[in-house]
């Protein structure tokens, strides 16, 4: 009983990728996680994992070859039926951009995105001439060749979201003294090994009320919203240099502290080194973006398609605090909350967001 | 010997942050304004330098760490501060 | 440098070429219904049986399976026949022959026998001769492996393609359009012989890569001056070989402008230009900017009255219609 691996859309705006590499042979046997190829796409070279156990039968594509979300790569051996990654935005594919075939491949050499272009050609198809224009007005700015690949899918993503996601925002500022607290002790008689990050907390304590509030965690498409049964909470990496990822923590708000750290750890390394896995790339069900150390109060941001919202936190900043009746200094955070406005309302973004609050308020359950 | 320990530090860092390009590094800035320098990387090199140098690096204490110079004056006081002590 | 020039017409370039032809060689001759005394039904041949005689220009009996087989006869009995059908839709009359025989036998015979028969027939519309005589059937005889298939759109075409046919050891099927035969113009006083391998590019532009062939040659470059004036560049290619169709010439411009406009006097469906834009999709398929398009004639018997025939052939206001198209920008 042989089936196809198939190329997965390792983003909404990914509708190519190149196969860089195989990992695995004709006969290999490989286990569900295991990596059987590398595919570059705009956000780096991605490891394409087994979605479950399964003997490779046959490799159908060369290394070096382009090809579109879709596409079968290899044929696999196995028991059961060809299974999706469970809440995974891989089954999400984005919407068929009208493009000319030369325009698709002009843009892939100049690494313009398609997505989210405005087609001047027939039936509003993008067209040479429109991916050149594009190239052109991004030329001015001197990036790097990688760097504007990921410059021009992020302006997709991004531009897609505001043209079609009606946000709102909603905003709090939390208490965030007995975290800090909290944090300070758990870290002093730890080696820095296992020492937490405040974001861990952060993300654990968003994850706990993504769980809680199911309008919150899911994909948008055209058949409408619909909740995803686990929370995969993508975060929002900065890449040095510009640019910004956001994979994907798996089951975030089932693994303790403790897991979570080193999985964070080792998922800004890999976006940092270009080389995301296939199972975090485009999976995150809800994302964070934190600016803390860059000294803003707070962030609004924008959602990333398909998902529904996105929790902004920025800096912990000391300021006074009123505390009963009292005025007295307090690490203070600063949340928001931004949301598709077809899916929630104000209120329910306010209890979302309290919600966090709860959650960091009692560091030790988290 | 600072000499030495300088170029270990800087090899940690390079560990750390591998597009950081060692002989460019500017010893009294920031390493956050000359490499986007954020908070798991601070924890990436406090990991780093407690593996490599055996030193612990509290917390509290990360701020040492935030620029070449300071860190390397940081550490050089913390090895005698250990020497010192198992010394007695 | 001057060359020397004459004056004439594609019907006399056609005779001039048949002239040359009998001249120049001994096992030349023309055969096919009223070719001689009558002088061709489209006077081609008008004064060559006055000048060549009766054995060399030949009036046959009103049979066309019979006279193009006894023209394979001659040809693999080592004459250079060249017989013709008075228009195209006769040849339906001779298919057997053409398809069964002329285009097979040097391949059933693994070689050993050659066929260098030319046959020439009148082809197209345009000229009120009604439904049963206005086809245009080059593009299904593009279908047949076997056969050679030329289509003169020019005054050195029609003067050089025969030529070059009789030095073809295949069959060759050489389509006059009827349109063109009053065509006038200047043709250099020593033209001979011509390419038939290769298409010819009659006009430069980088906006539209225009394939054509025939008397809608002539729609095309009309349309194209129209355009220019619009700021619109169409490349012109004249095919002139249907078969074997020149990829290079055709990709080589494809992958310079990008779009692909065909204009055919064929009908639509299953026609030449089908084949040419298929081509283009599977050869150029990443170089198209915009959809593939084609003027074709449309698919009704051809009507006799001028006004619904000027409808249903291709015009130049179509095709220039279908050029703005293509290169229309939305807002």
């Amino acid at each position: 009983m042989s089936r196809e691996l198939r190329l997965p859309s390792l983003g909404a705006d990914m509708d190519a990728g190149t196969l860089v590499e195989w990992r695995v042979r004709p006969g290999s046997r490989v286990r569900k996680g295991e990596v059987m190829a590398l595919v570059e796409t705009d956000k780096g070279i991605i490891d394409l994992e087994c979605f479950e156990d399964s003997t490779v039968e046959r490799l159908l594509v060369e290394p070096g070859t382009r090809v579109a979300v879709g596409t079968a790569l290899a044929l696999l051996a196995g028991e059961a039926a060809p299974a999706t990654q469970v809440g995974s935005g891989a089954e999400v594919t984005a919407p068929a951009v009208r493009a000319s075939p030369a325009a698709r491949v002009r843009a892939r050499v100049l690494g313009v995105a398609l997505e989210g272009l405005a087609g001047t050609g027939l039936g509003g198809a993008v067209t040479l001439e429109d991916v050149e224009r594009v190239a052109r007005t991004a030329a001015a700015v001197p990036v790097a060749g990688k760097a504007a690949g990921l410059r021009a899918a992020i302006a997709a993503a991004m531009s897609r979201s505001k043209r079609e996601i009606p946000h709102y925002y909603v905003q709090l500022t939390i208490d965030f003294g007995p975290a800090a607290a909290w944090l300070g002790a758990y870290n002093a008689h730890r080696p820095p090994l296992e020492r937490l990050l405040p974001a861990v907390l952060l993300l654990k304590a968003t994850a706990t009320a993504a769980r809680e509030f199911p309008a919150f965690n899911g994909f948008y498409t055209a058949q409408g919203f619909e909740s995803a049964a686990v929370v995969n909470l993508g975060v929002a990496i900065a890449l040095r240099g510009g640019g910004v990822v956001a994979p994907a923590l798996l089951d975030a708000d089932r693994k303790p502290l403790a897991q979570l750290m080193p999985e964070l750890q080792g998922l800004v390394e890999r976006a940092r080194r270009g080389h995301l896995r296939s199972g975090e790339a485009a999976s995150a069900t809800l994302t964070v973006t934190s600016l803390g150390e860059e000294g803003a109060d707070a962030v609004l941001p924008v959602i990333h398609p398909p998902q529904v919202a996105m929790i902004g936190f920025g800096s912990v900043l000391e300021r006074p605090w009123v505390v009963d009746g009292r005025i007295e200094v307090r690490p203070v955070l600063g949340a928001s909350l931004a949301a598709d406005h077809r899916v929630t309302d104000g209120r329910q973004g306010a209890q979302f967001l309290a919600r966090i609050r709860d959650g960091l308020s009692k560091p030790e359950a988290l | 010997m600072t000499g030495s320990l300088e170029s270990r530090v800087l090899a940690l860092l390079t560990e750390v942050a591998p597009d950081v390009d060692a002989a460019l590094v500017l010893p009294d800035v920031d390493f956050r304004e000359q490499f986007d320098f954020d908070s798991m990387d601070v924890y990436n090199f406090a990991v780093a330098i407690h593996r490599a140098l055996g030193i612990d690096v509290p917390e509290r204490d990360y701020r040492e760490l935030s620029s070449l110079s300071r860190c390397v004056a940081y550490l050089e006081r913390a090895r005698i501060a250990r020497t010192s002590s198992s010394s007695t | 440098m001057s060359e020397a020039r004459t004056t004439t017409t594609y019907r006399e370039a056609l005779r001039e070429a048949l002239r040359a032809a009998l001249r120049a060689d001994e096992r030349v001759f023309l055969m096919g219904e009223d070719v001689g005394r009558y002088g061709g039904s489209f006077a081609v041949s008008k004064g060559l049986l006055a000048e060549f005689g009766e054995e060399r220009v030949r009036d046959t009996p009103l049979s066309e399976s019979a006279f193009v087989g006894a023209g394979i006869g001659a040809a693999l009995g080592g004459l250079r026949p060249i017989v013709e059908i008075m228009t195209c839709n006769f040849s339906l009359l001779a298919l057997d022959q053409i398809l069964n025989n002329a285009a097979t036998l040097c391949h059933m015979s693994g070689g050993q026998f050659p066929v260098p028969l030319v046959i020439r027939m009148s082809t197209g519309a345009g000229r009120q001769l009604a439904a049963q005589h206005s086809h245009s059937f080059e593009g299904w005889y593009a279908h047949i492996p076997g056969l050679r298939i030329l289509a003169p759109a020019t005054l050195a075409d029609a003067r050089g393609m025969l030529g070059s046919a009789l030095h073809c050891p295949d069959p060759v099927l050489i389509f006059e359009h009827i349109a063109l035969l009053t065509l006038e113009g200047e043709l250099a006083a020593e033209a001979g012989d011509v390419d038939i391998r290769h298409a010819a590019v009659r006009r430069t532009g980088r906006d539209i890569t225009v394939v054509t062939y025939g008397a809608s040659l002539h729609k095309c470059l009309e349309a194209a001056s129209e355009l220019g004036r619009e700021g619109i560049e169409l490349e012109v290619i004249d095919l002139r070989t249907l078969r074997p169709l020149d990829d290079e010439t055709i990709m080589g411009s494809v992958r310079r402008t990008h779009r692909l406009l065909v204009v055919d006097e064929g009908w639509r469906s299953g026609s030449l230009a089908a084949e040419v834009g298929m081509r283009a999709v599977e050869q150029a398929f990443f170089e198209l900017d915009a959809p593939i398009a084609r003027v074709c004639t449309e698919e009704v018997p051809v009507p006799y009255p001028r006004h619904l025939e000027d409808a249903a052939l291709p015009s130049v206001a179509r095709i220039a219609a279908e050029a703005r198209r293509l290169v229309s920008r939305v807002p």
